[in-house]
């Protein structure tokens, strides 16, 4: 065990896996001579060489279609979004060829790549660089879904990213890059599709992922003074959804609440909420309750971003909701 | 544009290797046409479903170029693709198939007419996005390069594909990596005159399509699209520098669509009869068969052959695609994440999203 920040984990992830495996390269906007624009990639460039970690032009359908190209060749492209907000002018190259290309090509071709970067709100960066678009990605089958929260996840889960035979979109959190937290040394990997209960509890499952987790966590310790046991999900991975630990969770506590940053119309707390109902409806007690962004653009003055991505006191609230005690 | 505008080399003797190879590829051209023909015949009998472009009247550009190209080399073009295909050794009825949705076919019938695939002779598709494959040619060549090998990529695309920015963005990478010897790539722009329906001239502001790329500093030159030994000549020489420097070039050459954009493009209100017949007075197969008259290594009697041994693949390959199999229905979940994934990483493929469970 050593205890690394998020970025680290990320960034020793990267090293491990480029150290004994040279079909793994990096290619983003200003990850080498820049050093990346978080330092995940922070002095990559000096260790493995241009050949390896390759700076391109602002370009993303360009690299991130380039990368796809060279991941059918036999690569382990990693490529960096700068946020994934950019992703959105590479949408075509992910969803139409890295997402598709084994299903029409009959299986003929892998695509072994990852496509990793910040997810979701900062601080202030307004309404074009503040999205969380994990259910946009969900949607498409051919492609794997991961948010890791904690350092240990996100270098247990970079690791079997770069290791899939198939595209992984690998959502990170511009806030946890600072996060520090103890992290397995050795050979350690995390399976996809597999969620870990971060707080057990009997009287309510909170269901999170990504930065929300800590705010469920938060929101858990505040109603556990008040008496009331929050079970929080810390869900990992978003395709493919590990449905059978939420709705054992459910069969317990008979109440839910999903927490997502995104947009309410059409995200990932409505699948994952509809799941529950498909899998555990005679178990609960009380409707599955959402909480979410606000459904507008993110706005730039600070007083109304507050207002537009979910606090604890949401989650607090939504809780006491499902518990008839709003 | 007129593709006879650009003058197509006075006949001279063919060296003993271009003979060969020449008689060789008449018969495959002969044979995609065949192919092609009949791929629209049965399109009508609803036996194809979906899209279907023919590749008739631009066969030299892609016998040209792929009869210089090595075994271990790879290709790209975009949905216009079944006589890429045959060209490089699919069988015709493994393709036929493809397009009857057949459990035989190229890609088990999932990929259909636009998604050709035939990874093992380097074969890496078959695209159905205007321009998406540009990106995927481009790093592909990289990596080629990056594997220490001295295989080359091929780029097939069209006129229409150059006004995307899926073109212009991987031609800038191109022109990076490749001034650094790391992006052995050809770009062929098929320029068969119509973006579907929209000629050159009204899709794209600077029609010398070629000189477009030196905006991203590939080298590039642009040439009759008709002639298949001119366009192997040139191929020849073009592959080999890309081969020797590892640097990118394009070539643009002039060719005409004989059929319509797809075999729903029946009236084709944008262009005329008269145009079409006079773009059909230089058959890349006549210019070809003519040539290999003249040198005196065909005869009627081969021609009839080459004609007959056409017709009979083709027959064969409708037998053999009407009389394989539709895919079985649990082929409908295969092939959307690898095996080892599912196995060792998410235990079952999680189902719940399509609805099956």
């Amino acid at each position: 065990m050593a205890e690394l920040t998020y970025r680290d984990a990320l960034r020793s992830a990267l090293i491990e896996e480029m150290d004994h495996d040279r079909r793994v390269v990096l290619i983003g906007e200003d990850i080498g001579v820049y050093q990346g624009t978080f330092r995940v990639t922070a002095d990559l460039l000096k260790r493995y060489g241009p050949g390896r970690v390759i700076d391109t032009p602002i370009s993303e359908l360009g690299f991130v279609g380039a990368a796809i190209g060279m991941a059918m060749l036999g690569l382990r492209p990693v490529v960096e979004v700068m946020t994934w907000n950019f992703s959105l002018l590479a949408m075509d190259q992910i969803v139409n060829n890295a997402a598709k290309l084994r299903y029409f090509s009959g299986g003929q071709v892998n695509v072994p790549m990852v496509i990793r970067g910040p997810n979701g709100a900062g601080v202030q960066l307004s309404a074009q660089h503040s999205q969380s678009l994990e259910a946009t990605y969900a949607h498409f089958p051919g492609l794997y879904v991961v948010a890791p929260a904690t350092p240990a996840e996100a270098k247990g889960l970079l690791r079997t990213a770069i290791r899939s035979d198939d595209p992984v979109i690998f959502l990170e959190n511009a806030a946890l890059y600072g996060m520090k937290g103890e992290v397995p040394d050795s050979d350690f990997a995390l399976p996809f599709g597999k969620a870990a209960v971060a707080r057990s509890g009997r009287d309510v499952t909170v269901v999170a992922y990504s930065r929300m987790v800590f705010a469920a966590l938060t929101a858990a310790e505040q109603l556990a003074a008040e008496g009331i046991e929050a079970e929080v999900i810390n869900m990992r991975c978003l395709r493919p959804l590990d449905a059978a630990t939420i709705v054992e969770s459910v069969s317990r506590t008979h109440r839910a609440v999903v927490v997502q940053e995104q947009w309410k119309p059409f995200g990932a707390a409505a699948e994952i909420a509809m799941r529950i109902y498909e899998d555990a409806f005679d178990q609960l007690d009380a409707p599955v309750e959402r909480v979410t962004g606000a459904d507008v653009p993110m706005p730039y003055a600070r007083t109304l971003e507050v207002r537009a991505v979910p606090h604890e006191a949401d989650i607090v609230a939504a809780v006491k909701k499902t518990l008839g005690k709003d | 544009m007129d593709t006879r505008s650009v003058k197509t080399a006075s006949p001279r003797d063919l060296s003993r290797d271009e003979l060969a190879a020449s008689l060789e590829w008449y018969g495959k051209m002969v044979l995609a046409r065949r192919f092609e023909d009949e791929a629209e015949r049965e399109f009508r009998r609803g036996k194809i479903g979906g899209y279907l472009h023919v590749y008739s009247g631009q066969e030299a550009v892609a016998a040209g170029f792929l009869s210089a190209i090595r075994p271990d080399d790879i290709f790209f073009t975009a949905y216009r693709d079944h006589a890429h295909a045959i060209f490089r050794g699919a069988a015709p009825g493994a393709v036929m198939a493809e397009l009857f949705g057949k459990a035989t076919g190229l890609a088990k019938g999932k990929g259909g007419s636009m998604h050709l695939f035939d990874v093992a002779h380097g074969f890496y598709g078959g695209y159905g996005i205007v321009g998406g494959h540009i990106p995927l040619a481009t790093g592909a060549a990289y990596a080629l390069r990056y594997q220490k090998t001295e295989r080359i990529c091929l780029c097939f695309l069209g006129d229409g594909a150059m006004n995307s920015g899926s073109f212009h963005e991987p031609a800038n990478l191109a022109g990076l990596w490749g001034k650094q010897g790391l992006c052995p790539i050809v770009y062929i722009v098929e320029n068969n005159q119509y973006a579907m329906g929209t000629p050159v001239e009204r899709s794209s502001a600077v029609t010398n399509l070629a000189g477009r790329f030196s905006t991203y500093a590939i080298d590039n030159e642009r040439a009759d699209g008709m002639d298949f030994i001119e366009v192997r000549r040139l191929a020849e020489r073009v592959v080999r520098r890309v081969r020797e420097t590892g640097g990118s070039y394009a070539v643009e050459l002039l060719t005409y669509r004989f059929a319509g954009h797809g075999a729903a493009d029946l009236f084709q209100p944008y262009r005329t009869k008269e145009e079409i017949a006079q773009a059909r007075s230089r058959d890349p197969i006549t210019i070809l068969e003519d040539r290999l008259r003249a040198a005196g290594a065909l005869t009627d009697e081969q021609v009839k052959r080459v004609h007959a041994d056409a017709e009979r693949a083709v027959t064969e390959a409708v037998r053999f695609a009407e009389e394989s199999p539709p895919p079985a229905p649990e082929e409908l979940y295969k092939d959307v994440y690898g095996a080892r994934d599912e196995d060792e990483k998410t235990g079952t493929r999680d189902r719940g999203n399509t609805g099956t469970r």
